[in-house]
């Protein structure tokens, strides 16, 4: 917790929690949710002492302050909705469920992490869970996502796909195609921009021409569009509510804006993280807008919690947290067969192969 | 327990980092999140933020040093805690250094160095002749010296058809290997050449490719040899060492002495003379596995028929299990090949250069023939076959020679007088 | 035996599998109302309407990445690039995520998607739409990469392609969609990675894909009749998986090699299929290797140099009779 505890405001109380998708949660969902957030903090706070402490390599983006954007959308989520994300992708995989040994080994590079050790940060999946990753490439993932929902309507099924970006995603190709054709096709996705104020160190400012809301550019496709704030999880549960019920229901596209904020830089390896953002207005963001912060004194006002039951939550987020570390630490790592494995569904299925000749191409490997 | 803070890996790229300012002084109490100095990386200056709560007990890299990442740089925990400072001695804090300088965070393992292949002469030729990888193979398999082949492909390189053109024409250095086909059928196993087979192939391919040879044949009646060697033997065998006389020895004995007759059966030829040798070398024949190989009886002349025996069993032996030395069977001066045991009744054998001749020996055959009186009896005949090179040795000289082998034979007790 | 069209019987693969199976489906520009650019769906449309044959704005980022995104989901799309030379706006998804989503996930999801369209050059329409990056797409592991030259390979090879569970890029030739090749009425499948031995021959073997088959065909012809030399033609057919025994066993059998494509020289497919002879076959050549590629520029739009800058009959010719 930062030094400026004694500063804080005393947080409003949620408009947004006599919202019927609110109001139907059982105290316990709540309590749940909450323990989602405090655990996607720990353990992103964990994975990067791993980093700092040399035990992970690559990039590795951090969720800490945009927790109940994904929180929020996915405890929205039924059987035949599908999540697909960018490489800030650690929140989400909590979020729909995934354990926090496997994808802490997954950035340790262990075999037994999610991927087996062949993905790393930006790309976590669980297709049991409707995850779909996890994509590196900024703005690839959303033809992917129509994708997934289009597929949904072509099976005759009731569902969507939840497909997240960042801001620095909308001024890509690939993004306004999806839009076109998400509109055109009658797709039922939904594109949700976290809207974290920066693409890497580039203010929205200084990388987009249009000058209003981002949210705003699904007018040029005939679209619905939505924004929303990002820090109240009660408010993005209202706001994501809508669309879904719009794709489910008229099988029709939206593009909603969550604002939000991250309290790290793009990436660990983010040097100018204080650079283009000042140390005032990151504490100021902690301080008044921190999504656990927020929604755990929503739940003491409305009598789900104590102080003593918040404290046990977050202890046991961190043993969670520092044991997913210990595991990840501990296990071994990708054998040099596995190289070779997980690359065509053929050769993984050897009896099942129908193809012939030689797939790959090393003279020998020793 | 006090904790390390470590120099932290802030970046995808960073391996060491340097302390610019510590923003806690030992002693102080940090909050986790606290920033508590200032880190130099390969990229920019950044902040480092206490993980734990606790006090600053000892700050090992003071403002200005480096660390390699991973590298305890300073200790927290709880006020008065002592430190095991020995046990982080090695902790690698050196002076700030330009990174370009800095030692690399892995040492580099060095390949042991291998040992690079002697280079081989190919096909006989020292350097390379141009030839395609194919006619090299085949060149190789069937010991063709590419040196000998003229190439018809670009630039003059060997290519499978003029290997080929070498070896079904016989032309001059081939050896005619080729079926003409070059088809290989099912079951057939192509047997790498041995050493042996290379020089038994070599040798005898120019014998009869440079050679004039000539072939004369006599029949021995082999009664007379056959009662004495029956009554020597009797008495042989209880001697020390036991003798057991073979009819080739009766034949060995006969050709070192008839020699003395026909001096110029036991010459050399050497391409601007004729060397006359002096003395006997007797070679024999013996087939041992992969080949044959001709054991020599030094100075024949002067030996008996018990120690040409006994000479010629021992060489055998040795002969069969590798141990001749080159001397016991390079110095030939006349060579015997017996194939009688093998049921072979006659046969003409190849003349083994430099010397002039060689005798092939064939079975006793017992067969009708007329005696002295004019009647048809039971006789022990065997045939002997010399094969002579004409350059050196006259048909009357090989006919002198082979009659003075006839007589001694068919009157044995001269050859132990 | 019937003879139909290369277009035609691509038609009546496409339309088998469509019929045999309720998640194929076929996404383009232009392959429905219109029939499509080149009259491969030509009626299909009618026959099975908006559901099975979608027209598709000129998107190729977008309807490739959405092809992949449903193939995760167990759709078997096949889309249709008007020409593989658009291939290149929708690199991202085709390269990055369809080669790469089964790996990255451990091994969890599948993408078998189906890219089909023309690779070629030899239109006369200039350098943006005559690339034939079958080369580049094999270099990608987790992609396959086919390219039949005959009726009965396209037919046989697109049903194929559609069952696979990988990502299989299928590459015909405009100029081969309205040529007449044997193709049975009965229903078969050419397995992918299988070449084929198109003519036999003892003195050279010409290894080539696509309609440089056809060409080394008519060559081999020449080649017999005028300076009787008896020529083997393989033809690929696969890219990637590559059928290597087929292609060595010739090699043993002939010595001497030449290789053809339309790809460019630096990295073709030739490239890497003479690196495996001379690992393979090394004691087998009695000759170096010979490569006959596209002239090193861009395709070159005057139609006159154009037929000289893609290998042609007479190229063909004229390398093979310089095979040392």
């Amino acid at each position: 917790m930062s030094t400026l505890e004694a500063t804080r405001k005393a947080p409003q109380p949620s408009s947004f929690a006599d919202a019927p998708v609110n109001k139907s949660l059982k105290p316990e969902a709540k309590v749940g949710l909450l323990r989602t957030m405090v655990r996607i903090r720990r353990f992103e706070e964990r994975s990067l002492q791993a980093y700092q402490g040399g035990n992970i390599g690559g990039f590795l983006h951090l969720y800490n302050g945009q927790e109940a954007v994904a929180v929020g959308s996915i405890s929205l989520c039924g059987p035949h909705d599908h999540v697909i994300t960018a490489y800030r992708d650690h929140g989400h995989a909590l979020a729909v469920g995934m354990g926090m040994n496997e994808c802490m080994a997954e950035l340790f590079g262990k075999a037994t992490g999610c991927s087996k050790g062949k993905g790393g940060s930006m790309h976590f999946f669980a297709p049991d869970k409707n995850y779909w990753g996890g994509h590196g490439i900024v703005g690839g993932q959303t033809p992917l996502g129509l994708g997934l929902a289009y597929a949904v309507k072509y099976k005759g099924l009731t569902g969507s796909c939840l497909c997240y970006m960042g801001d620095g995603a909308v001024n890509q190709g690939a993004f306004h195609e999806s839009l076109n054709l998400a509109s055109l096709w009658d797709i039922p996705v939904i594109f949700v921009i976290e809207n974290n104020g920066y693409s890497m160190g580039t203010s929205l400012a200084r990388s987009s021409a249009f000058r209003e809301c981002l949210a705003k550019r699904a007018e040029g496709y005939d679209m619905d569009w939505q924004q929303c704030m990002g820090h109240d999880l009660y408010e993005v549960r209202a706001a994501v509510q809508i669309a879904l019920d719009r794709a489910h229901q008229k099988s029709r596209p939206t593009l909603i804006e969550i604002d939000t904020y991250r309290y790290e830089g793009h990436s660990v390896a983010d040097a100018n993280k204080k650079k283009y953002r000042s140390p005032e207005e990151i504490e100021n963001y902690k301080t008044t807008k921190d999504p656990i912060q927020l929604f755990k004194n929503q739940l003491i006002a409305e009598g789900h919690l104590d102080e003593q039951r918040y404290e046990t939550i977050d202890r046991e987020a961190k043993d969670e947290a520092k044991a997913a570390a210990d595991f990840a630490e501990q296990s071994p790592y990708p054998s040099r067969e596995s190289i070779r494995e997980d690359i065509y569904w053929e050769t993984d299925q050897p009896d099942g192969r129908t193809s012939q000749g030689r797939i790959f191409f090393n003279d020998e490997i020793e | 327990m006090p904790t390390a803070i470590t120099m932290p890996k802030l970046s995808d790229t960073m391996t060491e980092g340097t302390v610019v300012k510590w923003l806690k002084q030992e002693g102080d109490t940090v909050n986790s999140g606290d920033v508590i100095a200032e880190i130099e990386t390969d990229k920019a200056t950044m902040d480092l933020e206490a993980f734990d709560s606790g006090v600053l007990l000892k700050i090992l890299a003071p403002a200005g040093t480096a660390a390699a990442c991973k590298a305890p740089i300073a200790f927290i925990g709880e006020k008065g805690e002592k430190i095991d400072e020995a046990a982080f001695a090695a902790a690698s804090v050196k002076e700030a250094a330009p990174a370009s300088a800095s030692a690399p965070a892995v040492e580099p393992v060095s390949a042991p160095a291998l040992p690079l292949p002697t280079p081989q002469a190919v096909g006989g030729l020292v350097g390379r002749a141009k030839a395609s990888p194919l006619a090299r193979k085949i060149a190789a398999e069937n010991g063709v010296d590419l040196s000998r082949v003229t190439g018809t492909g670009p630039g003059g390189r060997i290519v499978k058809k003029d290997v080929l053109a070498l070896g079904s024409t016989g032309g001059s250095g081939g050896s005619g290997w080729l079926h003409a086909t070059g088809y290989i059928g099912k079951g057939d196993e192509r047997v790498p050449l041995t050493n042996m087979r290379k020089t038994i192939a070599k040798r005898l391919q120019q014998s009869k490719q440079t050679i004039p040879h000539f072939y004369q044949e006599m029949e021995i009646d082999m009664g007379p040899c056959m009662a004495l060697r029956a009554v020597l033997n009797a008495r042989l065998e209880k001697t020390q060492p036991p003798v057991k006389l073979s009819f080739n020895d009766f034949v060995l004995k006969a050709c070192a002495v008839a020699m003395r007759k026909a001096p110029v059966v036991n010459a050399f030829w050497e391409e601007d003379a004729v060397r006359m040798n002096g003395s006997v070398h007797l070679a024999f024949g013996v087939a041992i596995p992969g080949g044959l190989i001709t054991p020599v009886i030094p100075d024949a002349q002067d030996k008996n028929l018990k120690q040409i025996s006994l000479e010629a069993k021992e060489l055998a032996a040795r002969a069969k299990e590798g141990k001749l030395k080159p001397e016991e069977y390079t110095t030939g001066t006349f060579t015997v090949s017996n194939l009688g045991m093998f049921g072979v009744d006659r046969f003409s054998a190849i003349v083994n250069p430099p010397q002039a001749a060689i005798l092939a020996v064939g079975n006793i055959v017992a067969k009708p023939v007329v005696d002295a009186n004019g009647q048809i009896v039971v006789g022990q005949r065997m045939s002997l076959t010399l094969s002579a090179d004409h350059r050196v040795v006259d048909g009357a000289d090989a006919a002198i020679f082979l009659k003075e082998v006839k007589d001694l034979l068919e009157a044995p007790a001269l050859l132990v007088a | 035996m019937r003879k139909i069209t290369y277009r035609e019987a691509l038609r009546e693969g496409l339309s088998e599998e469509i019929e045999r199976d309720e998640n194929v489906v076929i996404i383009g520009e232009e392959v429905a109302q219109y029939n499509g650019a080149y009259k491969v769906t030509e009626g299909m449309w009618a026959k099975y309407g908006d559901k099975r044959i979608v027209d598709a704005p000129i998107s190729e980022a977008g309807f490739i990445g959405m092809g992949v995104g449903a193939s995760m989901l167990g759709i078997r799309p096949v889309m249709e690039l008007m020409f593989f030379s658009f291939a290149y706006v929708a690199w991202d998804q085709m390269i990055n995520n369809a080669s790469a989503v089964r790996y990255m996930s451990g091994g969890k999801i599948n993408c078998p998607i189906v890219v089909r369209g023309p690779a070629n050059g030899g239109t006369n329409v200039g350098a943006t739409h005559s690339h034939t990056p079958e080369n580049a797409i094999a270099n990608v592991p987790g992609l396959k990469v086919v390219c039949p030259a005959t009726a009965y390979d396209a037919k046989g090879l697109i049903k194929s392609a559609i069952r696979d569970n990988d990502p299989v890029y299928f590459m015909e030739n405009t100029l081969l969609y309205g040529e007449s090749w044997e193709v049975p009425e009965e229903e078969y499948l050419v397995p992918i990675g299988k070449a084929d031995v198109k003519r036999e021959g003892t003195d050279l073997t010409i290894v080539a894909h696509g309609r440089c088959v056809i060409m080394a065909l008519k060559a081999a012809e020449l080649l017999q009749a005028e300076h009787d030399l008896s020529v083997e033609v393989v033809d690929l057919r696969s890219i990637r998986p590559l059928d290597e025994d087929t292609i060595c066993e010739s090699v043993r059998k002939t010595h001497r090699v030449l290789l053809v494509e339309e790809n460019k020289p630096f990295c073709g497919v030739d490239a890497q299929i003479s690196h495996l002879i001379q690992e393979k076959c090394f004691d087998d050549l009695d000759a170096p290797i010979k490569r006959l590629s596209a002239i090193d520029a861009p395709a070159i739009y005057s139609k006159p140099l154009e037929d000289f800058q893609i290998p042609n009959v007479d190229r063909i010719v004229k390398a093979a009779l310089s095979v040392g």
